[in-house]
């Protein structure tokens, strides 16, 4: 079989099992975080942790247990990494430094994932399962708990209650992320990722040399990495190592993992609000985005343009052989319009538009799907977004799904628009402008400056990836990106919470032959349009001074 | 009766006990199961899939090694190691299959550095096996991402087969149909890409008599 076809029936499998899983884990979402029954563990861990699981809160109590549990996670992780040389399975791993440890605690909490150190020589097995991969758990249930809260601010009437953020954590994680990580952790240890508690094992290889084989608890964390949309390898080489993804198959059952979730959500929301034609418009755009993205960017790479890819005669460098292009640029596209991070090949080294692209992706917003339940509150803040552009165009008031969209609302949501560009954009320019900080790029010209803008996108998004090439292991950068992932995370949080407390106090307005239809075609079309005006025109000056100028020049 | 305490500070003490009763859960039960269960059921890839050679353990099937001739001088940390040409070569390494130290050369498309090292590479490969420089193949000229590719592409396996042969003094043959032997496919005949093993190769190879 050629690798052209090989890699278009990759890409049909893909979407194929994802379409079959839309509709049944998109209503097992809608019912879990609408049911009034709990599960006899959940009570208990109510009772154990103080809370009454049947009392909601208001948003501004659903944001502030939001803020207290990853408050005290940070703190925690922070703990947790700086002693690890002192507690069981570290491997003799040495203490990490503080400005390190800060930024990898937040990049946990963050569900970014951003790792300024190398796995395999800088954590022990423990602060990995007991820190790393917990935060990967959790910090996907808060994301998906935020979306939970906003739909309710839509099918709620004159209430001021959105959920209760306990409940909503407990439910996601024990019946939604640990049962699917299970299966999905043995299926990727049958492949060949390794689950053991062993250090290094030394070997001596046939020519003589001493080799050094790690081990480690990884098909557990691979899993949840995956899956919660967190993107932190245990090894510095993430999903390219082969005990994280072993083969073609694994690398597929990765993607999936990746986009499953993010996919289903919008059912989720359909259902939710009473109309599941609403949520086939939110996937159809969301399809629409990652088809033509995963396309260039497959297309991008089989050109593999600039000097010393053309030299070579494939964009290979950073890939490996057991993926090709076609399966390195799926799990590229995937991981940057998610916001996962984990990397099947090195972006660094992708040809100067496959490498814009994937920035580009993150630019968006990581919202076509996004990461689990931010792409969906993203992309439902965008559609707010396009229905007021809609009623500016023909002079009513708008409303989406029944609620008045008036100027509270408005402001949320271009809050929330906001935010990410200012963090990317002025943490670029005042690196860029720090001639300590311009020197920490690997490559120069523009590619450098790619590797900083690249840096900050990942950062204020909550990607995690990065144009692997530039050192960022220093206190300046530590402390820069660690504050772009934690306002980038819990700004936008704030924003949407807001925004649900604010729809779930009205009284829904009826429809009339006026409102806008936003489960049809124009609203698709409207919808894709907005995101792209919004992301063009604010990143546009940023990509051509960056990918845009290699690109062209080379 | 002592005073309740303020809102804030109950929530984060509510935040602390959710975060350790999730830690017990999801941190240490959750991976105590998948390990106890893949270690019976999987125990040998569970284990990082160990190649042995005369019972001794020689590598992963998964990790790719290095294949280089003892160094004419052992201290000399600057001499450069030379490929041993009995042994059929992986693709360059940005870590040389360093495995406590995985990871990328993460040089951009347009680097004079990865340029260089290209156009280096197609020389020394060319020369090394005695074939046409033009028709070296992509992968024997990049880094991989992990530094650890265990797998090169069928044709530079097959440009590397006469040079094997000749070192081994096998037949031609018998060395072509070992690489066909451990050419492995796509996985499911449509998944990745398809790849001879080196590790697995070289010690069929080896075991020739």
């Amino acid at each position: 079989m050629g690798s052209t076809l090989a890699g278009w029936l990759q890409a049909l499998a893909l979407v194929g099992a994802l379409a079959l899983c839309y509709r049944p884990l998109g209503d097992y979402i809608a019912k879990l975080l609408t049911t009034s029954k709990h599960l006899r563990v959940e009570r208990g861990i109510y009772k154990l942790i103080g809370v009454d699981g049947d009392a909601d809160q208001r948003w501004p109590v659903y944001l502030r247990s939001v803020v207290a549990f990853s408050a005290v996670s940070v703190l925690f992780l922070y703990g947790l990494i700086r002693l690890q040389n002192f507690l069981l399975l570290n491997l003799g791993v040495p203490q990490m430094p503080g400005h390190q440890a800060w930024n990898t605690a937040i990049s946990f909490v963050a569900n970014t994932n951003w790792q300024s150190y190398a796995g395999e020589s800088a954590m022990g097995h423990l602060a990995q399962m007991a820190g790393l991969a917990v935060q990967n758990f959790v910090s996907a249930a808060v994301g998906i708990a935020v979306v939970a809260a906003l739909i309710r601010g839509f099918t709620r009437n004159r209430t001021d209650r959105v959920g209760n953020f306990w409940v909503d954590l407990t439910r996601i994680n024990l019946r939604l992320l640990l049962p699917i990580s299970i299966v999905f952790a043995l299926v990727l240890a049958a492949s060949g990722v390794i689950q053991n508690f062993h250090g290094f094992t030394d070997v001596t290889t046939l020519s003589g040399e001493v080799q050094k084989i790690p081990g480690g608890p990884v098909a557990s964390q691979e899993v949840i990495k995956l899956l919660g949309t967190n993107g932190g390898g245990f090894f510095n080489a993430n999903s390219a190592h082969p005990f994280e993804n072993p083969t073609g198959f694994s690398n597929l059952v990765e993607i999936f993992l990746i986009l499953l979730i993010p996919f289903a959500l919008p059912r989720t929301f359909g259902r939710m609000v009473g109309d599941n034609r609403q949520g086939y418009a939110i996937v159809a755009v969301m399809g629409l985005f990652w088809v033509a993205s995963t396309a260039l960017l497959t297309f991008a790479e089989s050109q593999h343009g600039g000097a010393a890819l053309q030299a070579a005669g494939a964009a290979m460098e950073g890939k490996e052989q057991r993926f090709g292009i076609a399966a390195s640029s799926l799990f590229a596209a995937s991981t940057t319009l998610t916001s996962t991070g984990a990397v099947n090949s090195f972006h660094d080294s992708f040809t100067p538009f496959g490498g814009g692209l994937t920035v580009f992706n993150m630019m968006l917003g990581e919202i076509a799907p996004g990461g689990v339940g931010s792409g969906l509150y993203g992309m439902l803040v965008l559609a707010v977004i396009a229905v007021f552009v809609a009623g500016l165009m023909v002079g009513r008031t708008p409303e989406y799904l029944g609620k008045k969209l008036g100027g509270r609302e408005m402001k949320f949501a271009s809050l929330y628009i906001l935010t990410t560009p200012t963090i990317v954009l002025v943490g670029t320019g005042v690196a860029m402008a720090l001639p300590g900080e311009r020197a920490g790029m690997l490559n120069s010209g523009a590619h450098g400056f790619s590797e900083v803008l690249y840096a900050f996108t990942s950062a204020a998004n909550n990607n995690g990836s990065a144009f692997g090439g530039i050192t960022v292991n220093t206190d300046w950068y530590d402390t820069a990106l660690g504050l772009a992932m934690i306002f980038g995370r819990l700004l936008p949080i704030v924003f949407v919470l807001a925004l649900a407390g604010s729809l779930a106090q009205q009284q829904p307005v009826p429809a009339t032959p006026g409102t806008l239809p936003t489960h049809k075609p124009l609203f698709v079309g409207l919808l894709s349009g907005v995101i792209l005006i919004v992301v063009g025109l604010t990143y546009f000056p940023a990509l051509a001074l960056g990918p845009i100028a290699e690109g062209l020049s080379s | 009766m002592s005073k309740p305490l303020p809102t804030t500070i109950r929530t984060h003490f509510t935040a602390l006990r959710a975060l350790l009763v999730l830690t017990v859960i999801l941190g240490v039960a959750y991976p105590l199961l998948v390990t106890g269960i893949s270690q019976v059921a999987f125990n040998d890839k569970a284990n990082g899939s160990f190649v042995k050679a005369d019972g001794r353990p020689i590598g992963s099937s998964l990790i790719g090694q290095n294949y280089n001739l003892p160094k004419v001088n052992p201290d000399d940390p600057k001499e450069e190691p030379k490929p041993d040409p009995k042994f059929f070569q992986p693709r360059p390494s940005a870590n040389n299959y360093a495995g406590d130290n995985s990871g990328a050369s993460n040089l951009g498309p347009n680097s004079d550095d990865l340029l260089k090292a290209v156009n280096e590479r197609r020389a020394a490969v060319a020369e090394f096996d005695g074939v046409d420089p033009a028709g070296v193949p992509a992968d024997a000229l990049t880094a991989s991402g992990s530094g650890l590719d265990p797998y090169i592409s069928t044709a530079y396996a097959k440009e590397q087969v006469n040079r094997v042969a000749k070192e081994r003094g096998l037949p031609a043959d018998t060395v072509a149909k070992l690489v066909d032997e451990y050419t492995e496919g796509r996985s499911l005949g449509f998944l990745g890409n398809e790849g001879v093993n080196v590790v697995l190769l070289n010690k069929a190879i080896s075991e020739q008599k």
